[in-house]
């Protein structure tokens, strides 16, 4: 795997972490086009917390993408870190998430077959680092995450909540300075997934980590410090989980 | 990275190597079998002795006026003519009997070569114990012998041969000489043999003073050519043939009978290895075929590592090297078994084993090569996956 610690971007500014401005994104053509983002204008600042929510088709999952440099947008600027995305090429935006990006996603996605250790050192292999660092920092992950003592064991050997961890240790282990969760409590039950957002609270207080968090259950979205809320590719609403989930809870 | 995935499905992996694994296998077979006909061959041909030419009249030949007639038979006379008339040639006249041989209690059929005291060197013989003719046994037809290795065994099995009295026929001679085994030639065991001085195989038991074959070698073998002309010439003005008259003798040069055998196997052996060959091509479309199906069935996987930070180049390079690496360990497998399974049956047909390192470097490489080859499509198919589309997969 190639090393690239010597391109990293240029200017990574302090704050904020997320700038988009009037962004759209459209998919397809003539008939079946699909107007996924209409317009959205979000800021997100180092240290927030996020829920994001809204029914299937709203946008919210187009615009994680986005966010998360999976994708770009037809229209509009958005600026990771001070970064024009926008103008990236493939290679440049494949940089900026092994550098600066983890995902957690509902179903896991642990590689199958591979234990616990050699999931969470993966991102560090494409980062390039040496096989002595890579077990260091990857048994500190599982350490931080609480699944020292799972290193070994591969994802049919672990529950449901373990998964998550290993897959959010995974996601922690270059030291992102975004986190995106994708619904990372859709497939727990209500104790494991209290779990998990306890550990994520945690990650985000202790470590002054961003967190960007698909939900579609009130509950986990109150774990954050904000809400946003889309409906019909666009941003209806923005502000802390106790005037938006109070106000609409029921989006649905 | 990509070991770990082949280790991840064994079973898999095993079967998806396999169509390499019986290609370089069979490859590997073929032409270490070939190379073993050819050195069988090459083996037999020198053991019969190197430089050599053999003369023998023709069996049956149409005359000028069309009736068939019979050619004369060779006799010593010619024997010395060719001596005295070519330069630097070794000359050994002989003749055969088919005739009972017996020591003691022991006895059976067996065959007598009479020839003079040239016919060890020409034939490529050498003694293990005893002497050979001397000139004067030769000149007056002594009743001495020289016995071959397959001739002591049978009729002496423990006892000393030399100086003993054998039984030939109706005569009887006494062993002066046994000579070192040269084991078979074209399936003919070449010890099983007796030789005695011409005159006293033409005496006793052939009564003609016919040669059945002078056989001559050539002692600068740039020259044989220029031998075999001379020769030709000689033959032809002894046996008087008209300009327009055919040869009514055969003059066969032991050199071109190996060469044209050579040729016969290496066109056999480049047959066979070419028909192995596509059995390597079905097996690089298997391994094609179960990638792209690995890259289906992993296209999730494929999602998160583009997630985490793969390029579509590292994705690209993985599927590769993984492709190359389950041909490359069967070629590796192939090898083995091609390998050892030549070497059981050299051993069980009686042929010399001679290892090709060039063939073996060769079909490694070139198993290693159809996986890059066959892995390029797969490959491909993995990079240019959408990491959204790819994430979404179920």
């Amino acid at each position: 795997m190639s090393t690239d610690h010597t391109k990293a971007p240029r200017k990574v500014q302090a704050s904020p972490i997320i700038r988009m401005e009037g962004i759209h994104k459209v998919y397809g053509e003539g008939n079946t086009r699909v107007h996924a983002l209409r317009g959205v204008d979000i800021v997100v600042n180092q240290g927030e917390f996020v829920a994001v929510m809204g029914p299937s088709g709203s946008g919210k999952s187009t615009c994680m993408n986005i966010v998360g440099c999976l994708d770009v947008p037809s229209k509009g600027s958005y600026q990771f870190s001070g970064v024009e995305v926008g103008e990236l090429s493939h290679e440049e935006l494949a940089m900026l998430r092994r550098h600066y990006l983890g995902f957690v996603f509902q179903s896991f996605n642990l590689i199958a077959r591979t234990d616990a250790l050699g999931n969470v050192e993966l991102p560090l292999i494409y980062k390039g680092v040496s096989a002595r660092d890579r077990k260091r920092l990857a048994l500190q992950s599982l350490k931080d995450v609480g699944l020292l003592e799972r290193a070994d064991h591969t994802p049919a050997q672990l529950s449901g909540g373990q998964q998550q961890r290993v897959a959010i240790a995974r996601a922690l282990v270059t030291s992102p300075r975004l986190l995106l969760a994708d619904e990372p409590t859709g497939n727990l039950d209500t104790t494991t997934s209290e779990e998990i957002m306890r550990l994520m609270r945690e990650l985000n207080q202790e470590r002054n980590l961003t967190i960007m968090m698909v939900t579609h259950e009130p509950e986990t979205a109150s774990h954050a410090d904000r809400v946003l809320i889309f409906v019909d590719g666009e941003l209806v609403q923005d502000g802390p989980p106790s005037e938006v989930l109070a106000t609409d809870g029921g989006y649905r | 990275m990509a070991m770990s995935a082949i280790a991840r499905n064994k079973v898999r992996s095993l079967l998806t190597s396999l169509g390499i694994i019986i290609g370089v296998g069979s490859v590997i077979a073929m032409i270490h079998l070939g190379q073993a006909a050819s050195q069988s061959v090459t083996d037999s041909i020198t053991s019969l002795g190197s430089n050599l030419l053999m003369v023998r009249p023709e069996r049956s030949k149409r005359g000028l006026d069309g009736r068939r007639k019979w050619p004369e038979d060779l006799d010593m006379d010619d024997v010395q003519a060719i001596r005295s008339g070519i330069k630097g040639i070794t000359v050994a006249g002989t003749n055969a009997v088919s005739t009972n041989i017996g020591y003691g209690t022991a006895s059976r059929a067996g065959e007598v070569t009479g020839s003079n005291e040239d016919f060890l060197s020409v034939g490529g013989w050498k003694l293990a114990t005893g002497r050979n003719f001397s000139s004067a046994e030769v000149n007056r037809g002594a009743l001495v012998c020289i016995l071959g290795q397959t001739v002591v065994k049978d009729l002496y099995v423990d006892r000393e041969p030399l100086g003993s009295t054998m039984r030939m026929g109706r005569t009887s001679c006494q062993v002066i000489g046994v000579l070192e085994s040269k084991g078979e030639s074209f399936g003919r065991d070449q010890d099983d043999t007796v030789i005695m001085p011409f005159k006293a195989v033409q005496r006793r038991f052939i009564g003609r003073d016919s040669v059945s074959i002078i056989m001559i070698t050539v002692d600068d073998e740039a020259k044989t050519d220029s031998v075999k002309r001379s020769l030709k010439l000689l033959l032809r003005t002894r046996r008087g043939l008209a300009d327009r008259e055919e040869d009514d003798f055969v003059i066969n040069d032991m050199k071109e009978v190996a060469n044209a055998l050579k040729q016969v196997t290496f066109a056999l052996t480049a047959l066979l290895g070419a028909i192995a060959a596509i059995s390597l091509l079905v097996g690089g479309i298997g391994i094609m075929n179960i990638m792209l199906v690995s890259v289906t069935e992993r296209t999730r996987e494929i999602g998160v590592r583009l997630a985490i930070g793969a390029t579509a180049k590292d994705v690209q390079w993985q599927f590769l090297i993984e492709a190359s690496m389950l041909s490359a360990l069967g070629g590796v497998i192939g090898i083995t078994l091609g390998v050892g399974g030549t070497r059981l049956a050299t051993h069980f047909l009686e042929l010399p084993f001679v290892l090709s390192p060039e063939a073996i470097f060769a079909s490694f490489g070139f198993s290693a090569l159809i996986g890059v080859v066959f892995g390029f499509v797969p490959a491909r198919k993995a990079a240019q996956l959408n990491p959204i589309e790819a994430l979404r997969h179920e």
